[in-house]
């Protein structure tokens, strides 16, 4: 175990104008053992940088995913964003065997032929997304006009939401997205209705159920009234904004290196290289635990860094290269662990269509500003484009 | 080489299936099950590389 006193970095780790992932990832893994940081709220938190580590973490059972245990790292705080409560069917703060119940329930819904099965549907919205981008002329912001709307449907018709419905359902799941464009007031009203909105389809589906998610989910009898609206709640969320980010940043960086342009390995490449949920597999240690000869106590705050496991030079050959044909496959962006995503064969799926479409219907869809102008999400959770200006030529 | 899986421990994350369709598939529940044992030498390579991508390490790789 390493004698040493760990070094102390400062949080928060994202900075504006800085390159991503933050090149002080790099610094932090070539440390022995572990490096520490304080959270706003005085609490310890060892970020954990390595992809050997980061995989060790996310499979260990003396590590937690419960958010109610005392010094779990709520970096939302820090971030502007209320705290995530514990609502019931929130099953992504719960650990194994609780966690399993909802996680087994789910798997059915996410399987490799389901998600096959949903291609067509997702190729009628992405191709609606385009029509209606190309009727409004030769410019778009492709976050608010294609990369939000897209995902945020296709979970809607997941759901079962009535196709009537669907405009309202994406305006408000926009609206909780776009800090930027959104005040806190416009929030906390979109997810009110949001809310409300999902226990009345509930309660319409246990009176009228249909060929959906919340129909068999309930047919199964295995989550209760109380838990499946969050359980609903967590697969939007879970779903939304990832894609989104996913779409937009994919799109930019194909731009970038038009010579990757119809390959559809550029899907995993785009995961791993923007890792967009570096900040998202919180954990909690509940029992001493050892990592990389560092002694982190029962107690203490774990963050496990995917962008910077995804970066790791021992695990990925030049990771700061956009290289769609590179070997290794081994990438965390969707985490690793029985909390790994659930739906990451869906979000696979939207990006690839998202980019064949996006670039067979538009060949000639440029940055309408240059990259460095672009304004990256530093203030979200996730990592991200507050919007995307993109132009074409109109034929 | 032989394939064996831990269907018990499986999270359906899918990567198997994704990667070698061939071998692995995924049930009514969608948890992992093996279609084919024994895999061709063809599909050797597609295998380890579930067995890595495994998320709940449910893949036990055999060397016969």
């Amino acid at each position: 175990m390493t004698s040493s006193e760990p070094p102390v970095v400062d949080f928060p780790l994202r900075r504006p104008g800085e390159a991503f992932p933050p090149p002080r990832y790099q610094d932090y893994r070539g440390r022995e053992g572990l490096v520490v940081s304080y959270l706003p709220n005085g609490n310890k938190a060892w970020l954990v940088t390595r992809h050997e580590d980061v995989r060790a973490v996310l499979t260990s059972r003396k590590i937690s995913s419960n958010p109610d245990h005392p010094g779990f790292p709520n970096i939302s705080d820090t971030m502007g964003v209320p705290r995530q409560e514990q609502i019931p069917g929130w099953f992504v703060g719960l650990d194994s065997p609780e966690h399993d119940r909802f996680r087994k329930a789910l798997i059915p819904e996410f399987t490799v032929r389901r998600v096959r099965e949903m291609r067509p549907a997702i190729e009628r919205t992405v191709e609606m997304r385009i029509d209606a981008m190309l009727a409004a002329g030769d410019r778009a912001d492709l976050v608010a006009d294609f990369a939000l709307p897209v995902p945020s449907l296709v979970i809607s018709s997941l759901l079962g939401v009535p196709p009537a419905d669907r405009e309202f359902f994406e305006s408000r799941t926009r609206t909780l997205v776009a800090i930027r464009a959104s005040t806190d007031q416009q929030r906390d009203t979109a997810t009110k209705e949001l809310l409300r909105y999902i226990n009345r389809l509930v309660a319409i589906k246990v009176q009228w159920p249909g060929d959906d998610l919340i129909s068999r989910l309930l047919a199964t009898g295995t989550l209760d009234a109380q838990e499946l609206p969050g359980v609903l709640i967590l697969l939007l969320i879970a779903g939304h904004e990832t894609t989104a980010n996913n779409i937009a940043l994919g799109v930019m960086t194909l731009l970038q290196n038009p010579q990757w342009i119809g390959d559809d390995r550029a899907v995993e490449e785009s995961l791993r290289f923007h890792s967009v949920a570096d900040l998202v597999s919180l954990r909690v240690a509940i029992e001493d635990v050892e990592i990389s000869g560092q002694l982190v106590r029962a107690g203490e705050g774990i963050i496990p860094l995917v962008a910077a496991a995804n970066h790791d030079t021992s695990a990925f050959a030049c990771p700061h290269l956009f290289d769609p044909a590179r070997a290794e496959r081994q990438h965390v962006a969707f985490g690793y662990g029985v909390h790994q995503c659930l739906g990451q064969n869906l979000v696979r799926v939207e990006m690839e269509i998202a980019y064949r479409k996006l670039f067979e219907r538009i060949p000639s869809l440029r940055l309408a500003v240059p990259v460095e102008e672009l304004p990256f999400k530093y203030d979200g959770v996730l990592c991200g484009l507050h919007e995307l200006p993109v132009s074409w030529q109109e034929s | 080489m032989h394939v064996t899986v831990a269907a018990d421990r499986c999270v359906g994350a899918g990567q198997c299936v994704l990667n070698a369709p061939e071998v692995f598939d995924q049930g009514d529940d969608g948890l992992v099950t093996v279609l084919r044992e024994r895999p061709a030498p063809e599909e050797a390579a597609a295998v380890r590389l579930a067995g890595t991508l495994c998320p709940s390490r449910s893949i036990t790789i055999h060397q016969d």
